[in-house]
């Protein structure tokens, strides 16, 4: 075993031989932010004391729900045969929303740790970022974790890694992030096989940024990864893409707590503050370079992040409107991929259209709004972006199915999605079920190992972001993992689906579905709505229509009785606080027509999935 | 000037009936508290009110609770005089007790008489065994019966209380009841529906699945059954769940309450209201005692209503009655009121000539749906 480094290399001027830069690739849950938590304890960089979970996990939604959403790098010294090494570890996020930000960190490394649950086995999510990583020729250690828990099998998993990337069952170390087991061995092995950083350090600065992160305090910190050249302090950078001159005020590396340097030299990663407020000023995947001595051509790989889903997103009080727009206006300066405008819904009142990378980012978004920002907000249904033509060739693109158009339509297109599906093998059968409800298409399959199925299917996205995943999950018991990626447009026989209260249309409950669902869809939403609408003084028809044709029809029963019997010995204070406390659920009601509908029904009623909750609120 | 009321509360029962969530307690949760100490302390809080200006000569007495029956029929006749020798008694006035079946016979309800008692209201609840056996209830049908012809034997006003919509109860049944209670022959009837108070015994048994829970379709089929039974037996409403044979057996003393006149509860848990003010004494009667002991009154949760409370109030109270609410009260509380009015008439739910004449009177379908028109009526 190593000892730890007695010394650090100091930042700027460390010989890039000596660098190790490198990232951990693995699923939620299979034990990353433990790993880097004993990584961090092991190098001494964080003492014991100090320790704490999920270190490196700083906002509370990824510590609870133990995703990372943010990735960092963390600059540790390790030893290892008497030479010191500053290794650099990127974190990067797990999830398949977020690819764009996982191969800008991969173009960061020169090495992956290839992180699998020793119980469970690789998961679809980590097969993509693990072909993203060998896209990028980086060098790939597997490691099996959470060996200590009696459900392991690391023998079995050992084989499927090493069939999967080729080399020795036996090549695949064991460790336990959670005992400390192995990690030493870990860090050995980084150093030995992770190739040194290569890099002109003559030649003009180019750094490539690979995350960029808004600090209340700081204002908007810039992760990059230096190629070319290097980076000093008070020099004035300009980023490549959009041409703009920032000052950096300071450079530094994170030993986990940021550290201000003399600079940042090749092979070295590390941070950038210019005092700029909006992250959309450095855009993750472009390249920096100084004013004094600008590079003639940007690192490649630059793209920007493209919505998939959209939804509705509005402020329970409508009075919290102008907080919604201030929150998003900030929560746009920490996240570039967010993007929305102003939207009306008769049902709802004013709130904002929002584009998101997929359904994670959707709810992580909303949760921040919500906790972040103290509001009280309504999404409606996850919707995708259609392509429509008209007969007279007018060509509408429709982010909302409220814009939907009335007139002939000739054609509608629909994005499309390569979906791969891991699963134990016994799921096969109802995956494949599931996917042909969807629309979906099966490209192919493979086995993986003896028990172990990878499906592709090509789907419309649009019958993903709506429960695709719960009812994965819940068909084979939490085995399957999910991955996707977009595959363009494809035309489809797709309808609206209006939903009347009344007589009302509820614009928000209007969906865009093919034709042979639409009669599903009315007949669910209809019936959904029936147990969450209370009852009003009058009798309430439910209707389900495709343009002028009702397709399914629900009505609400009149309330007969709605009378409080008596008032006990004259306590009418008891009485007036019951009616006190009906005009705050008022303020929760909302008018469609003249049907009153709770807040609840809304959210009950737009939530996909969620049956469960669904069903206790309507009792 | 306000008539002033005097309302005694006596928290006692022998048993917990399921449904019931008043202020009372059975022996075994009285800690220690003695039932026969109940008279001394409430002479202590009668002198305590005696001091306050605004006491007067009362119109109406009522003794409920709990089971002020459960009182020795003297002690409860001398609870009366001593009320009335304190404040005084307005000519003509009512005083009733509420009764519970068990506890009855011929020479209570006569030392009630001889001490100046005018009315009894009993409990009866249901005339069907299996339910009054739902409700915990312990008399028998028979014990009801046989107290209301002696209390008439005695000259007494009569009432019976009816409760429907009991889990289980079955239309039926509830119409059995309604029978026997207008084969009674009493001047009054009250029929309550079952609410599931939260922090009941009952209510857990329906939370849990044990009992059904009650429909609220079929208790308002109850309702209009029993409203139209009423009427064509010679009973007219008068106020949501109140029914009387003619003017004079109206209960004044609840109107009292609905009009918003001035009243002092005496004894443990009991509200009063005393111009613009209200109050509750202290809940267990242990407690209750202690702070009477040291001279205070034993108050709790003081408020003064304020004007817009006191309009609120009006609306909610006096909607309930047969002599309807004040369309004026309405116009200052609701900017929006003709609209709101004139589409209450329009779906049939307050009448529409008084309305034109400035009352706003509830129809049958109105009545039963109270709660929703009065909350159109505040804006909500």
């Amino acid at each position: 075993m190593s000892p730890r480094a007695k010394s650090r290399l100091e930042p700027a001027k460390t010989n890039p031989d000596f660098i190790r830069n490198f990232c951990i690739i693995a699923h939620i849950d299979h034990g990353k932010s433990t790993l880097a938590d004993r990584m961090l304890q092991l190098t001494g960089i964080v003492d014991d004391r100090s320790m704490r979970a999920q270190y490196l996990d700083r906002m509370d939604i990824e510590r609870e729900r133990g995703i990372t959403i943010k990735s960092q790098a963390v600059r540790m010294p390790w030893e290892l045969d008497g030479q010191t090494y500053a290794l650099n570890m990127i974190d990067t996020p797990g999830h398949v929303d977020f690819t764009y930000e996982v191969s800008r960190s991969l173009a960061a490394c020169e090495g992956a740790v290839l992180l699998v649950d020793a119980a469970q086995g690789i998961e679809a999510q980590t097969l993509a970022n693990l072909y993203l990583a060998m896209e990028n020729d980086l060098q790939i250690i597997p490691v099996l974790n959470k060996i200590d828990l009696p459900a392991a099998q690391p023998e079995k998993y050992a084989e499927e890694l090493a069939n999967l990337i080729g080399g020795n069952p036996e090549d695949c170390l064991r460790v336990s992030g959670k005992t400390g087991i192995g990690v030493d061995v870990l860090l050995d092995k980084i150093i030995r096989t992770v190739p040194a950083p290569v890099g002109d350090p003559n030649a003009p600065a180019r750094a490539m940024i690979f995350d960029s992160v808004y600090d209340s305090y700081r204002g908007v910190v810039t992760y990059v990864r230096m190629i070319d050249g290097q980076l000093t302090p008070r020099e004035k950078i300009q980023m490549m893409s959009t041409k703009a001159v920032h000052e950096a005020l300071e450079i530094g590396v994170s030993s986990p707590e940021p550290e201000a340097t003399k600079g940042l030299g090749v092979g070295e990663v590390g941070y950038l503050i210019t005092g700029v407020k909006d992250v959309r000023q450095s855009k993750v995947g472009d390249t920096v370079t100084t004013v004094a001595k600008p590079a003639t051509e940007a690192l490649k790989g630059y793209s920007e992040p493209l919505p998939m889903v959209f939804s509705g997103i509005y402020p329970i009080d409508g009075s919290d409107y102008p907080n919604l727009r201030e929150a998003l206006d900030k929560l746009k300066l920490s996240d570039a991929a967010l993007v929305y405008e102003p939207e009306t819904s008769v049902a709802l009142g004013f709130g904002f259209r929002c584009g998101f990378l997929g359904l994670l980012h959707l709810e992580i978004v909303t949760e921040r709004l919500e906790r972040e920002f103290g509001l009280d907000l309504i999404a409606t249904a996850p919707s995708v972006v259609y392509e429509v033509t008209m007969e007279d060739g007018k060509e509408i693109t429709v982010t909302n199915p409220s814009e939907f158009p009335t007139g002939k339509v000739k054609k509608v297109l629909e994005p499309m999605v390569r979906a791969t599906i891991l699963s134990p093998k016994d799921y096969v059968g109802t995956i494949m079920e599931l996917c042909q409800a969807r629309r979906g298409s099966m490209i192919d399959m493979q086995y993986l190992g003896e028990d172990r199925v990878q499906l592709r299917y090509s789907l419309p996205l649009a019958e993903i972001v709506f429960d695709f995943f719960d009812q994965l999950k819940s068909r084979t018991q939490g085995y399957a993992s999910l991955d996707y990626e977009e595959a363009g447009l494809t035309e489809g026989d797709l309808v609206k689906v209006d939903i009347l209260l009344q007589g009302d249309q509820v614009d928000a409950f209007s969906a865009i579905v093919h034709k042979d669902k639409a009669y599903a869809y009315g007949v669910m939403m209809t019936g959904k709505l029936r147990e969450l609408i209370p009852r009003q003084q009058f009798e309430v028809p439910i209707q389900a229509a495709v343009g002028s044709r009702i397709i399914a029809r629900e009505s609400i029963r009149a309330m007969r009785k709605d009378v409080l019997a008596k008032c006990y010995g004259g306590d009418i204070s008891r009485k007036r606080k019951l009616l006190e406390k009906q005009k705050e659920g008022k303020k929760r009601m909302k008018m469609v027509g003249r049907v009153e509908v709770p807040q609840e029904a809304f959210i009950a009623a737009l939530s996909t999935g969620d049956e469960k909750k669904a069903d206790k609120k309507a009792k | 000037m306000a008539t002033f009321h005097g309302y005694v509360h006596v928290p006692f029962c022998r048993v917990r009936c399921g449904y019931c969530d008043f202020n009372t307690y059975t022996s075994e949760e009285l800690d220690g508290y003695p039932q026969t100490a109940f008279l001394k302390h409430l002479e202590v809080e009668v002198q305590l009110a005696r001091q306050e200006e605004s006491v007067r000569p009362l119109s109406t007495v009522f003794f409920g609770g709990g089971t002020p029956t459960l009182l020795p029929a003297n002690e409860l006749a001398q609870a009366f005089t001593l009320l009335k020798e304190t404040f005084g008694l307005e000519e003509g006035a009512e005083v009733t007790t509420e009764a519970n079946p068990d506890t009855l016979t011929f020479e209570y309800l006569e030392t009630l008489k001889h001490s100046g008692f005018t009315r009894i209201s009993v409990g009866m609840q249901s005339a069907n065994r299996s339910v009054l056996k739902t409700l915990d209830r312990t008399h028998s049908p028979e014990a009801v019966s046989r107290s209301i012809a002696w209390a008439k034997d005695l000259g007494l006003h009569t009432s019976v209380d009816l409760i429907y919509g009991a889990p289980g109860e079955t239309f039926d049944q509830w119409k059995e009841s309604v029978d026997t209670a207008i084969g009674f022959e009493t001047d009054h009837i009250s029929a309550y529906a079952l609410i599931l108070e939260p922090a009941t015994k009952l209510a857990r048994a329906v939370n849990s699945g044990l009992v059904e829970e009650p429909d609220d379709d079929l208790a308002a089929t109850k309702y209009e059954w029993i409203d139209s039974q009423l009427a064509s037996n010679g009973f007219h409403w008068y106020e949501l769940s109140n029914w009387a044979k003619s003017e004079i057996f109206e209960s004044r003393h609840n109107i009292a309450y609905w009009q918003g006149q001035d009243w002092w509860g005496f004894g443990p848990g009991a509200h009063s209201h005393m111009s613009g003010s209200r109050w509750s004494n202290l809940k267990h009667p242990s407690s209750y005692a202690r702070v009477l002991q040291t001279g205070e009154v034993p108050a709790e949760n003081r408020e003064t209503i304020t004007a817009t409370q006191l309009l609120e109030e009006r609306a909610m109270l006096e909607l309930r009655l047969r002599t309807g609410l004040d369309v004026a009260v309405v116009s200052e509380l609701n900017p929006n009121h003709a609209k709101v009015i004139s589409g209450l008439i329009a779906d049939g739910l307050v009448d529409g000539k008084s309305a034109i004449s400035g009352r706003l009177i509830l129809t049958l379908k109105g009545r039963l749906l109270a709660d929703f028109v009065l909350r159109k009526l505040l804006g909500l």
